[in-house]
């Protein structure tokens, strides 16, 4: 697969010459694009993992225990959108709203959202509910919703995925980078250090600084980035290793370009594409980890509602099926879809694999 | 080796005693703690801090980070892994005590691995393209993709004799009236019947890996000339298959086996809480949350040795089983 090498797109009309014969119309990406368009399976990933955003985004307005809008002694108020605004500073409640249960009050008109909960409302009235009309996925034991727990968290979940993920990816490609760039004792240091995070046993690792620090979204976030990018950095920097024998970066280094422009600008943009599916995986694979650290009740903070802390419930109350059934069942759909995706990326940067896996 | 060994104590050692919390406190118990906080008398106050700088100072907590850290490797060199924080038993005792459980969980789950995983590749790599090999496929992606926690759990709910069936038991190594005068075929039931779930459990995600691994790798195997050279000078093709694919196909998994041992601890953290299995994996957890330092020490650096010894006896065995590959040249 031809790369549209930057170098000699950049260099040719700088020096004048006619431009050099590039197979002309298509890059990389888009051939990616096309290849993966007609990968059925990794389509339904793709668009299983966009909806996953679209809950994730749009959480707030599918399950809260806000109105979208109310009409209340004769005024009509929209306290799902105001309650967003407070949030931010930007508007401060009614007088008359402050401190209202929605759902009790007695107003002429409601309309609530899809799921009238929020993930963090506490009913000790109804706890354990199998699923119904009221709860569509039942309620835990202090009587929250379980699918308003599932739609709010799959904002953590994805969040620290993508966090997490990214983290790993600068801290891979830079060391994968220098490591494959400069070579000699660079690389040997670098190597020393792949080695030492290859060896020590990473989920144990977390488990031990998640559980001795105090639980925090962001500190779980880091913990999995800083401990998940050895993959990437091994990738990068075989690239790096084959790229940087190429004639365009000799050409790069003979026009005097600096350092870090042949490293960032040149080398970095062709050495990503099989890095790409070990970010995919890696997402799926810091869900799950995440997913593991909160069912053991570490990481997340315990007052969170997460996928992982709703599965971890199940094993003290065995009889409500619906708490293991539907956050399990989340986590799976999820990686399942990042897999897919990851699989489709990788038959479509390397075309030579196809069928082979 | 040794730079990495060091790499690796420095990494588990900061990792440990960065974090913030007082052992001291903790080992003290909520009691101490607590009484310093609600108002007792000055004096009492003294004597309880007093006695939490006596017993840092017995376990040199009380010393400078670095001299620490050189203590404690000194006495790692010479195999001294400390005593517990919690009942001041040898490091080592507690280990040998819970090292069978781990080791029976992963010497039969490392088996079904690869009496799985093995033939599921073979086949599906010699009907390649059949509705048997997409399903093995399909199968084997899918599984690979279900979460141990959800796994576990739904078996907790669903077949351990919660309110549907009771095919397995809930949790433990024997049933509570286990003893030794039974005869020896019913114990061994008893025990496999406990260690049944734990063990499909924990190997589940590796047979589904590894088929498709021992999958691609059996297909570059059979499109080699001297697999075409078998077939033509008719050779039948169960030999080809079993008797020249097989075993070169066998050569790259060879590798994973190092990739496996850092689950010794790790990954059956899970499976023994939710299992309440008295293994490594639960000792390493618990230790965690006393914050038992010499011990989570003890398993972060076992493991990381053991998985370098892994990594070293893999490059070594795959010297052996392949000629082409040669020494001083490592196999990315």
């Amino acid at each position: 697969m031809a790369a549209k090498s930057p170098a000699a797109a950049a260099a040719a009309p700088a020096a004048g010459l006619a431009p050099m014969e590039v197979p002309s119309g298509e890059g990389q990406w888009s051939a990616v694009w096309k290849s993966l368009r007609h990968n059925g399976l990794a389509l339904v990933g793709l668009y299983t993992i966009l909806f996953l955003f679209t809950v994730a985004a749009g959480a707030d307005f599918l399950a809260n225990n806000k109105p979208y809008y109310m009409i209340y002694q004769g005024r009509s108020y929209f306290p799902l959108v105001r309650s967003g605004l407070v949030r931010f500073g930007l508007a401060k409640w009614q007088p008359e709203l402050l401190n209202m249960d929605f759902k009790t009050v007695n107003a002429e008109r409601k309309i609530f959202p899809p799921i009238p909960h929020l993930a963090t409302d506490i009913d000790l009235r109804a706890p354990f509910e199998t699923p119904s009309p009221q709860h569509w996925l039942g309620t835990d034991k202090l009587g929250r919703d379980v699918l308003a727990g599932l739609i709010h968290g799959s904002r953590i979940s994805l969040s620290i995925g993508f966090v997490a993920v990214g983290i790993a990816l600068v801290v891979g490609v830079v060391l994968g980078a220098l490591a494959g760039y400069f070579g000699s004792w660079v690389d040997l240091l670098i190597s020393r250090i792949f080695e030492v995070m290859l060896t020590v046993p990473t989920f144990f690792l977390l488990i031990a600084i998640a559980a001795m620090f105090p639980p925090s979204i962001f500190l779980t976030m880091a913990i999995i980035g800083l401990t998940s990018w050895v993959g990437m950095a091994r990738f990068t920097r075989s690239e790096f290793l084959r790229i940087r024998g190429l004639d365009y970066v000799t050409a790069a280094l003979a026009l005097g370009v600096s350092t870090r422009k042949i490293m960032f600008r040149h080398i970095l943009p062709n050495a990503l594409a099989p890095v790409l599916v070990s970010v995919v995986l890696g997402v799926a694979g810091a869900i799950l980890t995440e997913s593991s650290l909160s069912f053991l009740g570490i990481g997340v903070p315990l007052e969170a509602v997460t996928w992982g802390s709703i599965l971890n419930e199940a094993r003290s109350a065995t009889f409500a099926w619906w708490l293991a059934v539907f956050p399990g069942a989340a986590i799976f759909i999820t990686v399942l879809a990042y897999y897919l995706l990851g699989e489709g990326l990788r038959d479509a940067l390397d075309p030579r694999l196809k069928g082979t896996r | 080796m040794i730079p990495t060994f060091i790499g690796i104590t420095i990494l588990c050692f900061l990792v440990v005693h960065l974090a913030p919390g007082d052992p001291a406190e903790l080992m003290a118990g909520g009691g101490l703690a607590a009484a310093g906080g609600a108002g007792i008398s000055l004096q009492k106050r003294g004597a309880v801090d007093q006695a939490l700088a006596e017993w840092r100072a017995l376990y040199g907590l009380d010393k400078p980070l670095h001299v620490q850290y050189f203590v404690w490797l000194k006495n790692l060199v010479r195999l001294d892994l400390g005593s517990s924080f919690k009942d001041n038993r040898s490091v080592w005792e507690k280990i040998r005590e819970r090292l069978p459980v781990t080791l029976k969980l992963e010497f039969f789950s490392l088996l079904l691995v690869y009496a799985v995983a093995i033939p599921l590749g073979v086949y599906s790599a010699t009907h390649r393209d059949t509705f048997g090999d997409y399903a093995t496929t399909v199968a084997a992606f899918v599984l690979f993709a279900v979460p141990v926690v959800w796994a576990a759990t739904m078996a907790l709910v669903f077949i351990c004799g919660g309110d549907f069936l009771y095919l397995f038991p809930p949790g433990g190594l024997t049933s509570i009236d286990y003893g030794r005068e039974w005869p020896l075929w019913e114990r061994i039931n008893d025990q496999t019947w406990h260690l049944f779930l734990p063990v499909v459990l924990l190997s589940y995600a590796g047979f589904a890996g590894l088929s498709r691994y021992m999958r691609s790798s059996m297909l570059e195997v059979l499109r080699q000339d001297y697999i075409q050279v078998a077939r033509a000078k008719g050779l039948s093709e169960r030999i080809v298959v079993f008797k020249h694919a097989v075993r070169n196909s066998l050569i790259p998994q060879v590798t994973i086996l190092a990739e496996l041992l850092p689950g010794l601890i790790g990954g059956s953290v899970i499976i023994e809480t939710v299992f309440s299995l008295p293994g490594m994996g639960q000792l390493g957890y618990d230790a965690v949350l006393a914050r038992d330092y010499p011990i989570v020490l003890a398993l972060l650096t076992i493991t990381a040795v053991l998985t370098l010894i892994g990594i070293l006896l893999s490059d070594i065995l795959l010297a052996a089983v392949d000629p082409r590959i040669a020494f001083g040249r490592r196999s990315e």
